[in-house]
């Protein structure tokens, strides 16, 4: 298209020679820096994309060869000398301390909150709520293993039932249907059991199961059935029930019973942490 | 196809090099200058006494503790909507001031303006008026040139590092954050933004001065829209003035075409051509003109600050007389005190009231005590072994004075249902007692829960009340307790 350099009648500016339907536009020049600034950001573009990576191509570093997953054990360093002065304090103090202390609390809750989320959270839920089928709720206030600070430093550092620590807390409930007793037998103490929460509906059955109750029960969930958190024997006269509080449920239960399982974090975790995630779940369950 | 060469789009920058000029306009922009180049470098230094522990600077951003001082008054980050009122304010204030007296912020209060007029000011004491200058940038090197250009440069840096060593002040304690910068102790984020600030005052009042307002500045390019015929605006009074010609020549008007307006002006242009958006409205070509006038014993005025309405008045009692002093009488009679009362006036200034009524209210009602619940949500409610139900909140109470202070917990909506505070104290009556910090925010984790013979809905509305010690309920924040479904 040829370009048609008119004088404008009204401003005496010449137009730049282009026109769309009628519309022609005045050439009011721009100062010549500003197409300079305009190359020197280009040529600043050209010298980035050169050091550092900038094409999404895998591989594709630059020429300083920085890359953000490089540079974050540098920032996490740098975050956990920052903490280290409270997390020396946090260590050296006893569960019972920290929580006493309204700063080494408010940290330990903060930095427990997210170890719980880390490496709790996938069974016991994110805010400590369990779920049926065998995963204890830390949120109320029933506790196998006892709910003192002192008992859940245990439990943290230790576990349930694993491989990973001599010390892990142990127990296990015999699989009552492989010969122990009788199928009748395991529908008369389920009766009993029932009767702990007035639910029974056949006395009779209730009075024949307390026998059995006592024989075999008792040792470990107390003559009145009311646990006892050295064995991680729960308390069957309440209203939790970890495995499921229907007849059929407990019942399948004594049968052949499913014991949880819970890896020591003593060897996961550092000793600060352990003692804040003590303290993080003492707060969910409100406490004991 | 016949070729045309297209026409450049850029051009080369032609330095503007404005002459001195002295005058009334003149002196009200040096006054101007001076008052604000002094509120500037001086304000951080005012001192204010907010107590012990507490910054004693009257005009602070502390980043630090995310608080911003203003003498008596002390913002917290969520309550950054006074500043935007006030940015509002400024915005509607700015509309309706050029809508009344035209170009006055550009022209006369502007940083871009007041800045360059000092870095003008600098240039001329060293290097001479416009003519030395233009003498001078002709001249090849030689030593004196050498010379004035480096003393002009040394005295625009210091005076660049002097404004950007100022904003530092208003973001740190100015006489402490000072002597830090002047012996090297203070932090390298510090050193960077009084590096870039210094940069940045160099290289806009150095070098880019006007073409910043007519290149950069987004104001110039909308505020056509606040300006109509009522308007004050440099106004050049072509009915006097034209046909220009020179003075001893008969049948001319006023205008001796001597271009002193076009040499004072900041911008480089020619007043004579009429409104344009290179025109800041300084004002200075008016000065220059009374001056010429003066000289030539002719009256006053032929430059000055007048409306477009009555230039047009002007213009037409002009073309009924003969060209004397009967027609410049008549003429300046036929202007009319410009009407300040018009729509756009109004709705500014409607505007402007609302505003500032609002914020006066959001002010003088400003909470310094406010409490607010978060529920857990996983899990909604706990079963407890009794049969009982708990609900887990968070309540953080956000206390915005000095003092520390104690507040009884109290549940409404709920009768008979327990409140824990994990971690706080009880009062005489068995309350949970929460004592806030001062001047933060403290968060407790309160347990609420539904004794086992309780019957609630499974959705109650609750609310909880902070008392005082004299039982005055004095903030309170609503929630629900859930449970099962009964």
């Amino acid at each position: 298209m040829a370009l048609k350099i008119e004088k404008d009648a009204v401003s005496g500016t010449d137009t730049t020679g282009h026109e769309w339907d009628g519309l022609r536009e005045l050439n009011t020049p721009l100062p010549l820096w500003w197409l300079y600034t305009w190359y020197a950001c280009i040529a600043f573009a050209a010298v980035w994309v050169v050091l550092y990576p900038a094409l999404p191509i895998s591989g594709a570093t630059g020429l300083l060869g920085y890359t953000a997953r490089g540079a974050l054990p540098a920032q996490l360093a740098a975050e956990n000398a920052a903490r280290e002065p409270m997390r020396a304090r946090i260590r050296a103090a006893t569960p019972e301390a920290i929580a006493a202390d309204p700063t080494l609390r408010a940290f330990a809750v903060a930095g427990g909150r997210i170890a719980f989320a880390n490496n709790c959270a996938a069974c016991h839920g994110a805010g400590g709520q369990g779920a049926t089928g065998g995963y204890p709720s830390l949120a109320d206030d029933d506790w196998l293993w006892g709910g003192e600070l002192a008992d859940i430093h245990t439990t943290i550092t230790h576990g349930i039932r694993n491989q990973d620590s001599e010390e892990a807390r142990l127990s296990a409930m015999p699989v009552f249907g492989s010969g122990i007793l009788t199928t009748a037998q395991i529908r008369d103490v389920t009766e009993h059991v029932l009767s702990l929460t007035q639910r029974a509906t056949d006395p009779a059955a209730a009075t024949r199961g307390a026998a059995v109750f006592t024989e075999n029960c008792a040792s470990c969930h107390g003559e009145n059935g009311a646990g006892n958190p050295q064995f991680g024997a729960p308390n069957l006269s309440d209203q939790i029930w970890l495995h499921g509080r229907e007849r059929a449920q407990i019942m399948a239960y004594i049968t052949a019973p499913r014991m949880g399982v819970m890896p020591a974090f003593s060897g996961r975790l550092d000793p600060a942490m352990i003692n804040m995630l003590t303290v993080y779940v003492h707060t969910l369950g409100g406490g004991r | 196809m016949n070729a045309v060469t297209p026409p450049s789009l850029y051009a080369a920058h032609a330095k503007v090099q404005p002459r001195a000029v002295t005058g009334r306009v003149r002196s009200v922009k040096w006054a101007v200058l001076i008052v604000l180049l002094g509120l500037y470098y001086v304000a951080p230094w005012l001192r204010w006494d907010r107590g012990p522990g507490v910054p004693d600077q009257a005009i602070l951003v502390d980043v630090a503790h995310a608080r911003l001082f203003f003498f008596w008054i002390e913002l917290w980050p969520q309550e950054v909507y006074f500043l935007t009122g006030a940015l509002v304010l400024g915005a509607i204030g700015l509309f309706a001031v050029t809508s009344l007296f035209g170009r006055v912020w550009c022209g006369f209060t502007c940083p871009q303006t007041v800045w360059t007029d000092l870095f003008m000011w600098v240039e001329r004491r060293i290097e001479g008026d416009r003519n030395a200058r233009i003498k001078l940038d002709a001249e090849p090197w030689s030593p004196r040139k050498r010379r004035l250009k480096f003393y002009k440069h040394a005295a625009w840096i210091g005076v660049a590092m002097a404004t950007g060593g100022a904003w530092i002040m208003y973001f740190n304690d100015a006489p402490t954050i000072a002597w830090q910068m002047l012996t090297g102790q203070a932090g390298l984020t510090v050193y960077f933004f009084f590096g870039l600030f210094t940069l940045t005052t160099y290289t806009l009042a150095g070098f880019a001065r006007e073409q910043v307002c007519i290149y950069m500045c987004p104001w110039p390019r909308f505020q056509g829209a606040m300006l109509d015929d009522q308007s004050l605006v440099v106004t050049y009074r072509d009915w006097r003035g034209e046909p220009r010609g020179k003075l001893k020549e008969e049948g001319h008007g006023d205008c001796v075409d001597c271009g002193a307006c076009v040499h004072v002006c900041p911008t480089g242009i020619d007043i004579r051509e009429g409104q344009q958006l290179p025109c800041i409205g300084c004002g200075l070509c008016v000065d220059a003109c009374n001056e010429v006038m003066r000289k030539v014993d002719r009256p006053q005025g032929l430059i000055g600050f007048e409306t477009l309405g009555n230039l047009a008045a002007s213009q037409a009692a002009a073309a009924v007389h003969a060209p004397g002093p009967a027609r410049l009488a008549a003429s300046m009679a036929a202007r009319r005190f410009p009407r300040l009362l018009r729509p756009r006036v109004l709705v500014y200034g409607a505007v402007l009231s609302v505003v500032m009524a609002v914020m006066a209210g959001a002010f003088m009602f400003r909470d310094t005590l406010s409490v607010s619940v978060l529920r857990d949500r996983a899990p909604l409610f706990v079963q407890l072994s009794d049969g009982g139900v708990r609900n887990a909140f968070t309540i953080k109470i956000v206390n915005k004075t000095r003092e520390v202070a104690s507040y009884a917990l109290v549940l409404e909506g709920a009768p008979g249902v327990g409140i824990l505070a994990q971690g706080a104290e009880a009062d005489a009556q068995g309350r949970p007692l929460l004592t806030t910090r001062a001047d933060g925010i403290t968060e407790w984790r309160v347990l609420a829960t539904v004794p086992a013979g309780l019957r609630l809905p499974a959705n109650q509305a609750i609310s909880f009340h902070l008392h005082d010690a004299g039982g005055h309920d004095v903030a309170h924040a609503r929630s629900v307790l859930l449970g099962p479904r009964p």
